[in-house]
């Protein structure tokens, strides 16, 4: 068999210098995909570095009213937080809708910002896929590509990206902080993600070794009117076929604050700038939202299988930014 | 309960249910032999061709690979009647997914990274995996799947079907299905010099000892087949699959007990499916609703290797009265894998069609579809002209409206909303042959006044034991505590496999003479049974395969609540009620269980199943469970089971019928017919899944 090491890590910096240390290693938390992606040899690291102990997983609230969210807390523990139901419903309820009960207890923050796309073609050793294989060809651009992307997708990869996490904290503005050999830095997670372009093997703007420490909601969006919605084929443990997550403050009948992300229609969550651009100070009727989607699901450039995703992922936006706008119930 | 009457038709436990949730009920992997080892298999990546090279080298280097096997040294094996079952003996690739080398190791572990490094060579043709109309190599069959007839016609279909007054033409699609058991097939093998022990996931044991005898051309009394417990098959266990036969040839080859328990990915190639159906239903009615024209032509898909027809256009032989009739079938063979039976094969997407097309042929009428149903109610088998043995389709549907709430229904489509919400309910009729094989059974008296009863039925989870001991305590006349039953080992009396619904019936028969047998025994003995007991067999060769004179079917009705977002098109169920009348119901526990798994089944059907066959690379798109939706708990919803207690004196000593299938039967047309309702759509190709529904609800 594939052998691979195990390293256990007890600090950051452990397991950066772990990670340093073994070349071909990956990082190990929660497992629920990276050890898939092992048995179905996709993945075959050298060497696993398990930063699943480290003190990373708390909840803290900073001096600003922002969130720090350890990278280890489970996605169960996230999603019942009280701060996270309270402030950003949105974050709640997308971890509910993602996977099922067993997986969100193993699950951790930064292991769903990292897994890798369920597209059946990177999953199937015999099949090109250029994320897997790089210059191998995409099968789902030759294949079946019904939940595959209809935005920012390249002739090299269709591929969506599953998590349903980070789709919420996209809109919510939340940042990505990470632990590297140069240093720490942080990023917007609406950014973290890449698109495929010619280099679909990248998912994230990570550097190598890199590890994420912690997820910060901002205190901005705390507190603002927000939720996510998710279509899928069946009730519960699915992928999303779309999914949006919004963030609206209305005030005198206008749109005085808004975050639009999309998710399952490309290789990050996203992030509807175009839409959140057309709707600032203006109106917030559903005819606006309405033209807003359009105007961004305009750039969509569905394929043979998968040109029902547009309609839906309007109709879905639509739904959850009126429902946003609408005056709280007395 | 026992002891204080009869026991047979009482809710009772299943009897090994301890043992399953307590882990202690060893699975055919689980045998924890001495010096066993794994096998994982290499699927063809190619949809058609041959292979030109199988380079193990690699492969065999690695640490714990024992053995590599490929068509150039695996063990010859006699031509089996099943193509699927010879592997490794050629270099021809019929399919993609088709195992073309086996890796034997110390390890699963061991032999599934052996397996990713067996390079593989081959020369591939063009191949063909969609199946369409007027497919230049479909044709009609002789006969289809349960040896029906491929083309059945009474009177003048076509020209009726012209000159009806109100008519309906409509093809529906019903896509591949998978089985997906829980366990997936999985089989361990042992040879002891040329005796032949395998532990197999399996329907039969029976059978699958007769297949090895013949493949590995063995005396079956060398070969020992165990399946005691089995997690479920739904018909893709109903005959040996390779995996038996690779662990067989393993084992002999390494001189080592070898277990092959295939990935659940390598399931859709290996197992069987439920064929794609193409189905074009043609009915004719005058303004009365009486059917005057019915057609139903079925197209659908088998492989290269094995002519497999699903059977789809025979419940159309049995449903309604129709003067003029035509049932046929086409099918195409593609390079696809083999089909097989899945729960109800023919009647679940039959009646998919039929209850479909009746509802819009109601829905043209302006009729109630339960009245319709009962307008065509024939007195006599359509087809054969037989008299049923037992029919009480229309009280299953008189009595599921009841229930339900039928009459409070507004008939008119999209005439109910919750805000974004569409409401509609709908209706369709079940039916499912009763089928009975031979078999044999022995009970014996021990001194110390307990039982055992010995019958090689296969309880696949569906109480097949428990209900066998009441029968047997039943015609014993001892409390069900005093009877052992011993199930699961080809050692035990011969027995039918657990399919076609007919398991209970094939098994409980011998069971019920041979107990029947020995209580005369024991009135006619004075004192205890003697130090070995008192034995009695029965044989049901020459009776339970004998003709009927009548025709012998279960029916039921389906009553389904749905709701479809207008924002999503997404479809959901809120209330599926099922009535069936299926002879007598042995155990009102089990049965049920039965019947809602039966109907759970059928909504997932309806709403989330369905695979793809890739167009580009020749196999199933869909090979986990994370992409194949079998309805998770939350699809689920409020779902009722009842029947209608039949006395029926045509079947079998406990009168019953088989209730394994029937509640898949009509639950996808009934579905689909309240999504119409909720609508004003009709979506004629299932799964109703939103990229489906969403589309419509806006045009």
């Amino acid at each position: 068999m594939k052998s691979f090491g195990y390293v256990r890590a007890g600090t950051v910096e452990e397991a950066a210098e772990a990670f340093a240390a073994h070349p071909g290693a990956r990082y190990l938390a929660g497992g629920t995909n990276l050890v898939d992606l092992m048995k179905l040899g996709v993945e075959r690291p050298a060497v696993l570095v398990d930063v699943g102990r480290l003190p990373l997983d708390t909840m803290e609230e900073l001096p600003d009213g922002s969130l720090r969210v350890g990278a280890t807390v489970r996605n169960s523990d996230l999603a019942a937080h009280p701060l996270a139901r309270d402030r950003y419903p949105a974050l709640s309820q997308a971890l509910l809708a993602g996977a099922s009960g067993q997986l969100r207890n193993a699950a951790t923050t930064a292991g769903n910002l990292l897994q890798r796309t369920r597209c059946p073609y990177f999953q199937d050793l015999s099949k090109p896929c250029n994320k897997r294989e790089p210059g191998s060809g995409c099968g789902a651009l030759m294949g079946v590509h019904r939940d595959h992307a209809v935005l920012g997708w390249s002739e090299q990869c269709l591929a969506t990206h599953p998590s349903d996490m980070a789709v919420a904290l996209a809109a919510l503005d939340a940042r990505v902080e990470l632990h590297g050999a140069q240093g720490s830095r942080s990023l917007p997670v609406a950014e973290f993600h890449r698109l495929p372009g010619e280099h679909p093997e990248r998912d994230t703007e990570i550097r190598p070794g890199e590890l994420i420490t912690s997820v910060v909601l901002p205190a901005a969006t705390a507190e603002l009117p927000s939720a996510y919605r998710k279509a899928r084929d069946r009730a519960s443990y699915a992928f999303a076929l779309a999914s949006v997550a919004a963030v609206l403050r209305v005030a005198e009948g206008r749109v005085a604050e808004v975050g639009i992300a999309f998710g399952a229609l490309a290789h990050r969550p996203w992030r509807a700038t175009r839409a959140e651009e057309a709707l600032r100070g203006g109106p917030a009727t559903a005819e606006a939202f309405r033209e807003a989607v359009e105007l961004e699901l305009a750039a969509a450039r569905p394929l043979r299988d998968n040109a029902y995703k547009v309609p839906l992922a309007r109709n879905i936006a639509v739904d959850v930014l009126t429902r946003l706008a609408a005056p709280a119930p007395a | 309960m026992a002891g204080t009457g009869t026991a047979l038709g009482a809710s009772v436990e299943r009897r090994e249910g301890r043992l399953k949730v307590t882990g202690t009920a060893r699975y055919a992997a689980e045998h924890p032999l001495p010096g066993r080892a794994q096998a994982w298999p290499v699927p063809a990546a190619v949809a058609r061709g041959r292979v030109t090279l199988v380079d193990a080298s690699a492969a065999l280097r690695l640490p714990g690979v024992l053995a590599v096997l490929t068509h150039e040294n695996a063990p010859r094996i006699a031509e089996p009647e099943d193509a699927a079952l010879a592997v490794l003996q050629n270099p021809q690739v019929p399919h993609r997914g088709w195992f073309v080398a086996l890796v034997v190791a110390e390890s699963l572990e061991e032999a599934r990274a052996g397996a990713q490094a067996v390079r593989v060579e081959y020369a591939a043709e063009d191949f063909d995996v969609t199946v369409r109309p007027g497919h230049p190599d479909g044709y009609e069959p002789e006969t289809v799947n349960g040896g029906y007839p491929g083309r059945r016609e009474h009177g003048h279909p076509d020209s009726a079907f012209g000159e009806a007054p109100v008519r309906v033409d409509v093809t529906v699609r019903v896509p591949p299905l998978h089985n997906h058991p829980m366990e997936p097939h999985t089989s361990t093998a042992r040879w002891d010099g040329d005796r032949l022990t395998v532990y197999t996931s399996s329907q039969g044991g029976t059978e699958v000892r007769r297949t090895l005898a013949a493949l590995f051309e063995l005396p079956a009394e060398q070969i020992t087949v165990v399946a005691e417990h089995v997690g479920g098959g739904f018909g893709s266990k109903g005959t040996p699959r390779p995996d038996v036969v690779l662990a067989t040839m393993a084992a002999k080859v390494t001189g080592r007990p070898v277990t092959v328990a295939l990935a659940r990915r390598y399931l859709p190639a290996a197992v069987g499916h439920r064929a794609p159906t193409l189905q074009r239903l043609r009915l004719g009615a005058g303004p009365d609703g009486r059917l005057t024209a019915l057609s139903h032509e079925a197209t659908t898909h088998t492989s290269r290797i094995t002519e497999f027809v699903e059977q789809a256009a025979v419940p159309s032989r049995v449903m309604y009265a129709a003067p003029n009739s035509l049932t046929t079938h086409q099918v195409v063979p593609l390079d696809v894998p083999s089909p097989s039976w899945m729960r109800a094969p023919g009647e679940c997407p039959g009646m998919y069609a039929l209850e479909s097309a009746v509802d819009e042929l109601a829905s043209e009428l302006g009729m109630d579809p339960v009245e319709l149903r009962v307008r065509n109610e024939p007195d006599r088998e359509p087809d054969t002209g037989k008299p049923f043995s037992s029919r009480h389709v229309v009280e299953c549907l008189r009595e599921g409206a009841r229930r339900f709430g039928w009459e409070r229904r507004d008939p008119r489509p999209r005439s109910r909303s919750e805000g974004p919400l569409l409401v509609g309910t709908g209706v369709a009729a079940a039916t499912y042959p009763v089928l009975v094989w031979p078999s044999t059974a022995e009970a014996r008296a021990l001194p110390d006044g307990t039982f055992v009863v010995r019958v090689n039925a296969t309880d696949i989870g569906t109480g097949a034991r428990t209900v066998l001991t009441q029968i047997a305590a039943d015609a014993l006349g001892v409390p069900l505590e005093r009877v052992h039953t011993e199930v699961g080992n080809s050692d035990l009396p011969a027995a039918s496999l657990a399919g076609g619904s007919s398991g209970t019936a094939s098994w409980g028969w011998p069971v019920h003479r041979a107990c029947t047998r020995l209580a005369a025994r024991l009135a006619e003995h004075a004192g205890p049974p003697p130090g070995k007991g008192l034995s009695a067999r029965a044989d049901t060769a020459g009776e339970a395969d004998a003709e009927s004179s009548y025709a012998r079917h279960a029916f039921g009705a389906h009553f389904a609540e749905g709701t479809v977002d207008t924002v999503t098109g997404e479809v959901r169920v809120r209330r599926l009620l099922g009535v069936f009348a299926a002879g007598r119901i042995l155990n009102a526990r089990t049965a049920r269980s039965q019947f809602v798994g039966g109907m759970t089944m059928g909504l997932g059907m309806a709403l989330t199943e369905g695979s793809t066959l890739d167009p580009a690379f020749g196999d199933f798109v869909e090979r986990d469970l994370a992409s194949y939706h079998v309805p998770a708990h939350a699809d689920v919803p409020a779902i009722e089971a009842h029947w209608i207690e039949e006395s029926d004196g045509h079947l079998n000593p406990m009168g019953s019928k088989g209730i394994g299938e029937i509640g898949i039967v009509g639950t996808a047309a009934a579905i689909g017919n309240a999504v119409h309702h909720a609508t004003g759509v009709r979506f004629r190709e299932l799964p109703l899944t939103p990229d489906r529904v969403l589309g419509a609800l806006a045009g």
